[in-house]
């Protein structure tokens, strides 16, 4: 059988995957996709506990993660829509003003 | 058959991930994030949790994922230029991301290496999540709804187009100069045109300003 | 049951369902034209075999020997992918749909479906969600202006209908008290669910004609704007492709509404032991096919809706009314 340990491996690597991706990304849509590997990552681990532990509290913390994480992507994306329809890029490094 | 299940889509999530790592286009770096989330709901599947392996795929690779191959498509993303980072931040950043994985790998495994915690046949059925949900956690679970409510609100407001913004008015890289609608040479009677771009009439008297008003 | 027996049975009836269906689809393309050609009162293809019949056999083939072009700007791995994914979205639902009784082969019992799981409506609302990357990647890999509007449309189309389907079906389930197909339908004895679910059937009804990108809603492949929509660019056996995932979607949607609101297999046994044994399969199927023929009728009969229709259909209409319907149902099971 597979032990806990290694599921939580695998969750932690997902996690600093996702860290790398939003560090090293310059456009935003990247950085915002990194993000979601990172929630990613720690569901897993949420789902893994819940196993091990057996208790259901982890599967309805995973189900709030992604209601959070849907919401922050509606309106995270919307944001880069204006943004890109202001300022013609989608390059991090090129939104660095507060306005034009 | 457990195991190799594990290490399969185990094996399939992390290589997602790094392809998610070096991929320039946008695009490709979505679609992995797609194939991680796939393999991630197979593993929950391996950890009995039905019902959020199912919402995995339909919320997340379904429609958040969709969201987002939409709007690299509508806005065009090209792979991003390669930034000009200093060549100490590249030479350090890389084994001080291994460093960083390998410490908190190491942490959790020593930590819970020894935690005898039996994998046995728990299976969560839906049933059980919707009793949680709407007893133990209704008051967490009415509050997302209005969290819900408030984003998309805020969605349709930020990505809905104002008036004055013509429709196909999104340019990627550098923007095209606007064209001057103004004519250089507004003879008398002539159509001029305002700031908008809308045709003034200059044969008409003016609307009578507050000063003519007050005379 | 063991593991390999189990394994043996999964890939004998797995190649059973999917010879039935390669052919179902044929059939059903022939049927479709037949059935037009008199609404239109015309004869249809009546030249290949008797009364047409080897018509899909005549079809394949041409499109097997067509010369297979791909645009030089195409994004090749994506234009490659799109219609696997498609057809591989397309055909994991039939593993699960279950279309009778268990039934007894050599000592072992088994039923009638590839395979039986907990939360079947679930994973068939996922597997389609993901079928959605198949016309979105489709139309922006070909790089054509026509495929790519095709397939902005058919991905919001498809996106906005799932949610009155799934909103649809959750009376049902209510009802039921279950995810699994079976017990979906074991629970339809006594009333199919099309009387107390009236409202969510024409729900249902409505968005799966819109999942599957058929008329009126084939605003995707609207020739008379788009080319042929997000397939514009396909040609030979990746065209097929797309095809057959268009009419296995159809037998898919069709299947469900049988199971869900029909009673599936519920239906008047009576006769010796073979023939009771037979009839329940004969009573899905006949339901099954009268919802495809349903497709069809529309088809010939219905003009194409406009997008901004579409759209304010879907969503002012169609969720609103659906949650009314899970509003009342759960009333009506709260005050029992």
């Amino acid at each position: 059988m597979i032990p806990l340990s290694y599921y939580l491996i695998l969750s932690v690597l997902l996690f600093c995957l996702g860290v790398a991706g939003f560090l090293l990304k310059t456009d935003v849509i990247s950085i915002f996709i990194s993000i979601e590997l990172m929630l990613n990552g720690v569901n897993l681990s949420f789902v893994a506990f819940s196993h091990f532990l057996k208790q259901i509290n982890g599967n309805i913390f995973v189900f709030f993660v992604m209601v959070v994480a849907a919401a922050e992507a509606a309106v995270g994306l919307a944001i880069i829509v204006s943004v890109v329809r202001n300022r013609h890029t989608l390059s991090i490094d090129k939104i660095s003003l507060m306005r034009d | 058959m457990y195991p190799v299940l594990f290490f399969i889509f185990a094996g399939l999530a992390v290589a997602g991930a790094i392809s998610l790592l070096v991929q320039r286009q946008p695009i490709y770096s979505a679609l992995s994030l797609v194939a991680v989330m796939g393999a991630l709901a197979a593993l929950y599947l391996l950890l009995g949790a039905e019902f959020v392996a199912a919402i995995q795929i339909i919320v997340y690779a379904g429609a958040i994922m969709v969201l987002f191959v939409f709007v690299i498509m509508l806005l065009n993303a090209q792979p991003a230029e390669a930034p000009g980072r200093s060549r100490v931040a590249r030479a350090l950043g890389y084994p001080l991301l291994g460093i960083l994985i390998a410490e908190l790998g190491g942490m959790v495994a020593a930590h819970f290496q020894n935690v005898k915690l039996t994998s046995g046949e728990y299976v969560v059925h839906v049933a059980q999540i919707g009793d949680a949900l709407f007893r133990s956690y209704l008051l967490p679970f009415e509050a997302t709804s209005i969290l819900f409510l408030a984003g998309i609100l805020g969605a349709v407001l930020l990505a809905a187009h104002t008036e004055d913004e013509a429709p196909g008015k999104l340019y990627i890289g550098e923007a095209p100069p606007e064209p001057n609608l103004i004519p250089y040479d507004s003879t008398e009677g002539s159509t001029t045109y305002n700031g908008a771009g809308q045709p003034v009439r200059t044969d008409l008297p003016a609307h009578p300003s507050s000063e003519e008003v007050r005379s | 049951m063991p593991i390999t027996v189990f394994l043996l049975f999964a890939l004998v009836k797995s190649l059973i369902a999917i010879g039935i269906l390669l052919s179902l689809v044929a059939y059903i393309q022939l049927a479709e034209r037949k059935i037009v050609a008199r609404i239109q009162n015309r004869l249809g293809p009546n030249r290949v075999g008797p009364f047409g019949l080897l018509q899909p056999l005549a079809d394949t083939v041409k499109l097997l020997t067509k010369e297979d072009i791909m645009p030089s700007t195409a994004h090749k791995l994506l234009y490659l992918i799109a219609p696997a994914i498609a057809v591989t979205m397309a055909l994991l639902p039939i593993s699960i749909i279950p279309v009778g009784r268990d039934i007894h082969v050599l000592g072992y019992t088994t039923p009638l479906q590839i395979t039986n799981i907990n939360i079947g409506i679930l994973f068939i609302l996922a597997v389609t969600s993901l079928g959605v990357y198949g016309i979105v990647l489709a139309g922006w890999s070909s790089n054509s202006k026509y495929s790519f509007l095709g397939s902005l449309r058919g991905g919001s189309q498809m996106i906005s209908y799932e949610l009155a389907l799934g909103l649809a079906l959750v009376g049902p389930i209510m009802l039921a008290g279950t995810l699994d197909l079976r017990g979906i339908v074991e629970a339809q004895s006594h009333i199919w669910y099309v009387i107390p679910q009236i409202v969510a059937f024409f729900i249902y009804l409505t968005a799966a004609f819109a999942e599957t990108n058929r008329s009126p809603f084939d605003l995707p492949e609207a020739e008379g704007e788009l080319g042929a929509g997000y397939h514009t660019e396909y040609s030979s056996m990746k065209f097929a492709m797309f095809f057959l995932a268009e009419y296995i979607n159809m037998i898919t949607v069709s299947c469900i509404a049988t199971l869900v609101f029909l009673g599936g297999w519920h239906g008047w046994v009576f006769g010796p032991g073979w023939l009771q044994a037979i009839l329940p399969v004969f009573w899905f199927c006949l339901k099954a096919a009268f919802f495809l023929f349903l497709f069809i009728w529309v088809r010939g009969t219905l003009p194409r809706f406009r997008y901004d229709q579409l759209m304010g259909f879907g969503w002012k209409f169609l969720v609103p009314l659906a949650l009314a319907n899970v509003l009342v149902t759960s009333l009506v099971i709260s005050l029992r």
